[in-house]
């Protein structure tokens, strides 16, 4: 029978199986990461976000759920403009964060 | 002039000797080391350069210039100029000095190198040498020149505030030992001569020395230990040379033919930049020059101790250094040796390893394909000025009122244009953003592109090659309008505007004097306390990577302070970012100049 709608999967993120690691090293080194309040004004100022959905946003989140392939997708189109830092309201130094982060995947130190 | 010893030798030369031979083998070793790690192509550049008669001559007139009158220095600070050249040039000339004597009256014992040093002692003045006076006047003449630059830097280290200076650096213990040894060196060369002056000659400074120690010394007694004690001062000094500070009198004589070579920093510590930071003597300008100095914690990141570190070889303190820096360039523009302080942390920066490395290859340039046309002017607003919507809005604006049709490169927003990947340090990418954008540009059919941001002026500028496209920075583009009259422009006579030379548009591109002449056409200019070269970063850069929001706050407001000694009615200046940066902390308006200038025109 078609309801005109149909029901899609649970995106729900089991927390309790989540390795924070590597969102944890990022605080220590940015810890300008702790402070942000998922307003979203770094994406939709953001110069890629309408190539590949580009999201300071939803990397801090994307860290803090585990999808750590979704946030190394988003990583690898930044231009580093600059435009997050400069519209963030809580003053996050979103470029040092970004390249901290792009350091830290592939170190030893970021293993998952 | 007749010997006095047949042998021509005593044993108190050879400490001095021995530093000299010291000091000479580790330049000549360590010259030849920067030379093997030169890229193969920096190395003939450099070569080349030395044979091509022009650049020869602007080496030699550059390195007299420099390390010995210190011409930069004197322009800046005229006390700590006198002190350095008449040290530097005083004693060079003791140095030819001594070989014309011994060229003149003992040719044959030119080749004991010691000889023209220690002349004095190992020569008695016979009736026949009075020409020698002439020599002797400039002897001592020189040597009191030296003393009163001694007693200059003597009162620099116990009082930097004297010569006008607020902060200098602490020398470490081998820099004290050489600059003891350097202090006693000349005072030490008074007394020997004074003591041996009835016997080889003097003249108005170390005769009558001479006549007075003789009244209640033995002269003969007291000569050869101080002349002992002198070789020793200058042995010493020698050989700690290469442990010092000092070791920059050398560095620098090689940084100026690999400059004038046209060499750029490509590693951060071998070749050109090794030259680099080891040619800096610590004078400490940089310090109150560099806009993060107004945070006291930040007092060490500045360009001396990168330099500092860097000989160390503090990787970690390096790496923290290397991420602060504004790239704002001001301590090139103070400093009189031109170390590079930006370019040498931007070398740093493009040592590291990333997990993730950003690429483009998937992006369309298609997706940006430029419509509006056959007009031949292309604005590109920025990613900036896509931020402060009113600057790419009065641009436009004027654009239409002096009928200039243009179209528009980045309508919905762009791609960056590069800068800010670059100055992370990330080449790779920075490339691709390159292409991507020169392809846009090409496609077209623009002969001009007009920019809003000094940021994207700049790398458009140096790094994209747009051979047939004039690139222009929208303050020098307005201000040719007004001058060909296709622009009008209301002056108000009320009105008095400061304006702020940004870091990149100024001294990274050289412009100063269109922006002011477009400012002065409608209002009255005022001038920051420091500007044009020694203009004061905003504090906004994309340059630092690592200083947050709160830190950059004292550094937005010392440059607004600056900016606001002549009490002004508003600030402009021509950069988005610094307009956006100023406009957070600053009690009166602060806007770009396209803006003032849509304001003031019909
Ligand atoms: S720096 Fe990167 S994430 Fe931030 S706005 Fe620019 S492209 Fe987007
Ligand atoms: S703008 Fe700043 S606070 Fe808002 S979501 Fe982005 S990073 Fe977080
Ligand atoms: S470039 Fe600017 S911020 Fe960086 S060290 Fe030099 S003066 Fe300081
Ligand atoms: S970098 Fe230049 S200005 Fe700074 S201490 Fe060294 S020589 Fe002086």
């Amino acid at each position: 029978m078609d309801f005109g709608f149909s029901l899609s999967p649970s995106s729900a993120v089991n927390l309790d199986n989540t390795d924070m690691s590597l969102y944890e090293r990022l605080c220590e080194r940015e810890p300008g990461a702790k402070t942000c309040m998922a307003c979203g004004s770094c994406s939709a100022t953001c110069t890629v976000s309408a190539i590949n959905g580009m999201s300071v946003r939803k990397v801090i989140l994307g860290l803090q759920r585990g999808q750590f392939r979704d946030v190394e997708k988003m990583l690898s189109r930044c231009m580093l403009c600059g435009k997050c830092t400069m519209v963030c309201p809580r003053g996050i130094n979103t470029r040092h964060l970004i390249l901290e982060l792009c350091r830290l995947y592939g170190s030893k130190e970021g293993e998952l | 002039m007749r010997e006095r010893f047949a042998s021509g030798f005593d044993p108190f030369v050879i400490p001095f000797v021995l530093g000299m031979v010291f000091v000479l083998s580790y330049c000549l070793f360590g010259m030849i080391r920067i030379l093997v790690q030169l890229p193969k192509a920096d190395r003939r550049k450099f070569l080349l350069s030395l044979v091509t008669p022009k650049t020869l001559l602007k080496d030699i007139k550059d390195i007299f210039l420099n390390c010995l009158i210190h011409v930069k220095l004197w322009k800046r600070n005229p006390v700590l100029g006198y002190m350095h050249s008449s040290i530097a040039f005083g004693w060079f000339m003791i140095i030819l000095l001594g070989h014309l004597e011994v060229m003149l009256f003992l040719p044959e014992r030119i080749h004991l190198f010691y000889y023209p040093i220690f002349f004095n002692y190992f020569v008695a003045e016979t009736e026949t040498t009075l020409q020698g006076a002439v020599l002797f006047f400039l002897m001592d003449f020189f040597l009191l020149m030296i003393l009163s630059g001694i007693v200059l830097a003597i009162i620099k280290r116990v009082r930097s505030r004297i010569v006008g200076m607020r902060r200098t650096t602490n020398p470490s213990f081998l820099d004290r030992v050489g600059l003891y040894s350097l202090w006693a060196i000349f005072p030490l060369r008074l007394l020997c001569e004074s003591f041996t002056a009835h016997i080889s000659g003097g003249s108005f400074l170390t005769l009558p020395m001479n006549w007075i120690f003789r009244q209640f010394l033995g002269n003969e007694l007291n000569a050869l230990p101080t002349w002992w004690a002198y070789s020793i001062a200058l042995g010493v000094f020698m050989t700690v040379l290469p442990f010092t500070r000092y070791m920059h009198i050398p560095s620098e004589m090689l940084l100026i033919p690999l400059r004038n070579a046209g060499l750029h920093i490509l590693h951060p510590r071998k070749g050109f930049a090794r030259v680099q930071f080891y040619s800096c003597p610590g004078c400490g300008v940089c310090i109150d020059a560099c806009p993060m100095s107004v945070r006291k914690e930040n007092l060490k990141d500045c360009t001396v101790y990168l330099n500092r570190q860097l000989r160390r070889g503090n990787e970690k303190r390096i790496e923290e250094i290397s991420d602060k820096c504004l790239m704002c360039g001001k301590c090139t523009a103070v400093c009189q040796v031109g170390v590079q302080g930006p370019e040498l942390r931007l070398a740093q920066r493009t040592m590291r390893n990333y997990g993730v490395n950003p690429h483009y290859s998937d992006i369309d340039p298609e997706r940006f394909r430029v419509e509006g046309g056959s007009a031949k002017v292309l604005y590109f607003a920025g990613c900036m000025t896509h931020l402060t919507p009113g600057i790419g809005k009065s641009v436009r604006s004027l654009l239409d009122k002096a009928g200039v049709p243009f179209k528009m490169m980045d309508p919905e927003g762009g791609l960056c244009c590069g800068r800010p990947m670059m100055m992370a340090g990330r080449k790779e990418q920075t490339r691709e953003l390159i292409r991507l954008n020169t392809d846009i540009i090409r496609n077209s059919g623009c002969t001009t592109l007009l920019l809003s941001c000094p940021i994207c002026y700049r790398i458009f500028k140096e790094r994209y090659s747009l051979d047939g496209i004039r690139i222009v920075h929208h303050s020098v583009f307005f201000d040719e309008l007004i001058k060909q009259g296709k622009l009008s422009v209301q002056h108000n006579d009320s009105l008095r505007l400061a304006y702020h030379d940004p870091c990149e548009l100024g001294r990274g591109c050289g412009i100063y004097d269109e922006p002011r002449s477009a400012v002065s056409s409608v209002a009255e200019l005022l001038e920051a306390g420091k500007n044009r070269e020694e203009s004061i970063c905003c504090g906004g850069s994309l340059g630092s990577l690592s200083l947050n929001f709160e830190k950059r706050k004292d550094i937005t407001l010392a440059s607004l302070k600056n900016l606001c000694v002549e009490d002004p009615d508003g600030i402009v200046t021509a950069c988005p970012l610094c307009q956006s940066t100023f406009s957070n902390y600053s009690d009166i308006p602060v806007q770009d100049i396209a803006q003032v200038l849509d304001n003031a025109s019909s």
